[in-house]
């Protein structure tokens, strides 16, 4: 179709995207190398040991994705509703899903004092999408609206699938961690029947701990960027489908506004869903340099300039 | 949407598909042979309007654009309401017998959109019918999918299923039917309904 667009994509947004996924699968290809490699020096030694985390660590992010929809509502203590039960709120995912040509997500409500929203799901047809009644009750329908697109958009960059495989390699230098300090902790009765790999046992150990030590501090902060890029690429795409970003920008103010006045004990209580959420649930000290490289989510600053690039995109005459 | 596109994290707004609403007036030949329903001349285009100046002046010229020409040939000027979920509707009024006419004032409004570039903005057509006990009834078009499905509200937020599955029966394969049922979703106090 010869039409013009107004949906320019950021390419800032999208260039600092691919660096950061570039550099996680170098990490990734570096990771392998070393282990291969030290596999290969040592003997099969610790093959098994890598073997095996592999194996634990695929289990679990395919079951994490699996059963991504129900450990979240489960933790969030959400409830599945139908049009019936919440007319307005099925009528706003209707429409969007229209606009966006998207199935429509399973629809939930959990209760809780955080006005809150998140999407999860394997897939767009497996997705469910949950808002928390205080974020019903706070947000006008433009605000509610803006928040929806948000997590549709998540929806529909498969942001659940991407972020668990791009957790893969962090969970597998992590089970490598804790099983090559079991592994020095307890190797000596096994190297004493296998004889012909004594000596090798402890120093390879050693040396795989460390490595998967960097490899998962380094990974960790990638994974850490990359989740803040993708909540920017949600913010935009989201007020791109609406038209408002506006709204998003005042809904994401009140929601911030609300998280800061809840007590941290249950905040806490929320932590782990805290990557999907549509604002963080935990802050760490808001100022510091140091909290922005760790959180999930980057800060209400830069999304509400972000959204003010949408907004004047949008509005450019002719 | 491309892998690389869900990679980056870049949705593509989705573009409208405008052809196929000129299947309507065909359809109404069928519907009123098979079930009785006749159009009532109103129909609307539904859109999700974009914040600031520039939409604002598109918005207008095509009003302005249908009240001239509803002007020359004796029709009513169109309407312009907006819904509970921040919806624009604009409401084109015809003779009943004027279906032709209707849904080339509907594509006129759809194509300007796209001409300025909000085609992605744009929700869903609706042509409005009755039978002769006045019950109600709307085809409605999914710009995005580019399919039509049935919809008929009884009073009190209640639609008619058994009634929507008829007309989709009676119509039959005149137009391009959606097929996933999870999108047939409620217009309730669609203006023009």
């Amino acid at each position: 179709m010869a039409a013009r667009t107004r949906y320019a994509p950021d390419r800032g947004l999208t260039a600092r995207m691919t660096a950061t996924m570039f550099l996680l699968g170098l990490v990734f290809v570096a990771f392998v190398a070393l282990i291969v490699g030290l596999m290969s020096h040592y003997g099969a030694s610790s093959a098994l040991i890598v073997f095996v985390a592999v194996v634990v660590g695929g289990g679990f992010a395919i079951g994490s994705l699996f059963y991504s929809d129900k450990i979240a509502l489960r933790t969030a203590g959400a409830v599945e509703v139908t049009p019936e039960q919440a007319p307005e709120l099925h009528g706003v995912v209707d429409r969007l899903c229209a606009l966006a040509d998207m199935p429509k997500p399973r629809v939930a409500i959990a209760r809780s004092p955080i006005p809150n929203a998140f999407a999860t799901g394997r897939s767009a047809d497996k997705a469910v999408l949950c808002v928390t009644d205080s974020l019903l009750a706070r947000l006008n329908k433009d605000e509610l609206e803006g928040v929806i697109a948000h997590e549709m958009s998540h929806v529909a960059h498969k942001d659940v699938q991407v972020m668990t495989i791009a957790s893969f390699l962090a969970i597998i230098a992590a089970l490598l961690i804790r099983f090559s300090f079991y592994g020095e902790l307890f190797g000596g009765g096994g190297r004493g029947r296998g004889g012909n790999n004594n000596g090798g046992a402890l120093p390879i150990l050693a040396i795989l701990m460390l490595v998967s030590i960097v490899v998962y501090a380094i990974s960790f902060l990638l994974i850490r960027m990359l989740s803040r890029y993708r909540e920017l690429a949600a913010d935009r795409s989201g007020a791109l489908l609406t038209g408002q970003p506006s709204a998003l920008k005042s809904a994401l103010i009140k929601v911030s506004e609300g998280m800061n006045r809840i007590p941290t004990r249950d905040l806490r209580a929320a932590e782990p869903l805290n990557a999907f959420f549509f604002a963080p649930a935990m802050k760490l000290n808001a100022r510091s340099s140091l909290s922005t490289i760790f959180s999930t989510h980057p800060s209400l600053e830069r999304r509400l300039e972000e959204l003010d690039k949408v907004q004047q995109q949008l509005s450019k005459a002719g | 949407m491309g892998f690389l596109d869900t990679l980056l994290g870049r949705t593509k707004p989705v573009q409208p598909k405008l052809d196929d609403l000129f299947a309507l007036p065909s359809a109404a030949i069928t519907l009123e042979a098979g079930a009785g329903f006749t159009p009532t001349g109103s129909g609307s285009v539904c859109f999700r309007p974009v914040e600031g100046r520039s939409f604002a002046d598109v918005q207008k010229d095509v009003t302005d654009l249908l009240d001239m020409s509803a002007g020359k040939e004796g029709a009513l000027p169109v309407e312009v309401s907006k819904d509970d979920y921040g919806f624009t509707w604009v409401v084109d009024s015809r003779m009943s017998s004027e279906i032709d006419a209707l849904v080339t004032d509907l594509h006129a409004v759809n194509s300007a959109l796209v001409d300025n570039g909000f085609g992605p903005q744009l929700l869903c057509t609706l042509v409005a019918f009755r039978d002769p006990e006045e019950r109600r009834l709307a085809l409605i078009y999914l710009f995005k999918r580019g399919t039509f499905y049935p919809f008929a509200p009884l009073s009190g937020e209640k639609r008619d299923n058994a009634l929507e599955l008829q007309v989709k029966g009676a119509i039959g394969p005149d137009l391009k039917w959606e097929q996933d049922l999870g999108r047939w979703f409620p217009v309730w106090g669609a203006p023009g309904l």
